[in-house]
């Protein structure tokens, strides 16, 4: 028996809402390359699952990804997407396009019609320069010089909005994700730990993981004990229940 | 319940509750599981009618492209491949790698779900290896 959103209405009830995707990932083109941003909490519902999960995977040795939404679903995908890239990488014998990794994963996501809830930002170097893809779960993408997803997505793009510039140097740009992440990770609930960045260039990779904590655990203020007595007893009723005993049994145990 | 996937009523995949296709034209629970009207006309996910037809909707448009260009002797001749190639079977109650099927149609260079969910490897399940080679020799 299926229980579709429409009967549910017309018997009175109310259906669940969707979930929210609980992440803030975040990703720029400066001067030299592209960096990736993204905080480590997963959440489920209400209660954090993970303090310190990965976000920014990898697909080749200079293209990244970043996962929002479902977590088992970007984390599969962006595992296929890497067999897939190496596959065609021994296939054509060269390295591989960030358009390519694209164009594979909103097929693969259009495919599915949203079903694989996973929003990703994808970002990296190849022989045409530096990329940045966002792709929506489902299968829409967008090529922007900054972006931003997840719940906390609001929170960092008014970040980027507010201090972009192309062409940034290293430093600034580094800075610049860093305050867009710490801006999801204070403003929404969905996102919090540490700030992850991963620096792509045409010389490498520089992942720096838990480049910032801005979210520490607060130091309690006051003592919450209570003296005894504190509460006042009013009455006091006794009830002995009296047992008998009926059998009893030793059994030993084997302790080799 | 039925208002919104009534629009997913099946009709390019074969509707076997009504017409069972046991002995004695009754549904042969043995081999087929118990049979559901429901099951069999409304799909149990709104992705299930177009997973099934994935792969003969694209091998469907590939053909009619390369019709468009080359002309008719080619798919014709891909299909013939195909045909030989579905024939490369092991025994019934084995599980068969496909390679040369999957060579033709291109997915021995990519990796999808099919590849990682529902292993024939794993499967809990085996078949009787005698009934199965029999019932396809035809002897039961």
């Amino acid at each position: 028996y299926e229980i579709l959103e429409c009967s549910l209405s017309e018997s009175g009830y109310k259906a669940p809402s969707a979930r929210k995707t609980g992440t803030t990932i975040a990703g720029i083109v400066y001067k030299d390359g592209v960096i990736l941003g993204a905080d480590t909490r997963a959440t489920d519902d209400m209660v954090v699952a993970d303090k310190n999960c990965m976000k920014i995977h990898y697909i080749a040795p200079k293209i990244y990804c970043c996962g929002a939404g479902v977590a088992a679903d970007a984390e599969i995908t962006t595992q296929i997407m890497a067999s897939n890239v190496e596959l065609h990488m021994l296939n054509t014998g060269r390295p591989p396009l960030v358009a390519m990794v694209t164009r594979q994963l909103k097929q693969m996501l259009f495919r599915y019609q949203g079903h694989v809830g996973s929003s990703l930002i994808v970002g990296g170097v190849d022989v045409n320069g530096a990329h940045l893809y966002s792709v929506y779960p489902h299968g829409s993408y967008d090529k922007l010089p900054f972006v931003t997803m997840g719940s906390g997505a609001a929170a960092a793009v008014s970040v980027f909005e507010d201090r972009f510039k192309p062409n940034m140097g290293l430093e600034k740009a580094k800075q610049l994700v860093r305050d867009a992440i710490t801006a999801g990770i204070l403003c929404d609930l969905g996102s919090g730990s540490n700030v992850d960045l991963c620096v792509i260039t045409e010389a490498g990779v520089e992942y720096l993981r838990a480049y910032d904590t801005p979210a520490k655990k607060g130091k309690r203020e006051g003592q919450y004990r209570y003296e005894p007595g504190t509460t006042a007893v009013l009455t006091k009723t006794v009830t002995p229940f009296s047992l008998d005993v009926v059998d009893e049994s030793v059994q030993f145990m084997n302790r080799e | 319940m039925l208002n919104g996937r009534r629009g997913f009523l099946k009709d390019s995949v074969p509707v076997a509750g009504l017409c069972p296709q046991g002995a004695y034209g009754i549904q042969d629970c043995l081999r087929s599981g118990f049979s559901s009207v429901k099951n069999e006309l409304l799909p149990s996910h709104p992705l299930e009618l177009s997973e099934k037809n994935f792969q003969p909707n694209k091998d469907k448009m590939n053909f009619s492209t390369l019709r468009n260009i080359q002309g008719l002797h080619a798919p014709l001749k891909l299909q013939m491949e195909y045909r030989a190639a579905r024939q490369i079977q092991r025994l019934p109650f084995l599980p068969s790698s496909n390679l040369a099927l999957d060579t033709l149609r291109g997915n021995d260079e990519s990796i999808g779900f099919e590849d990682i969910l529902c292993d024939p490897a794993q499967s809990e399940m085996m078949g009787e290896p005698h009934l199965m080679v029999e019932y396809n020799l035809g002897l039961l």
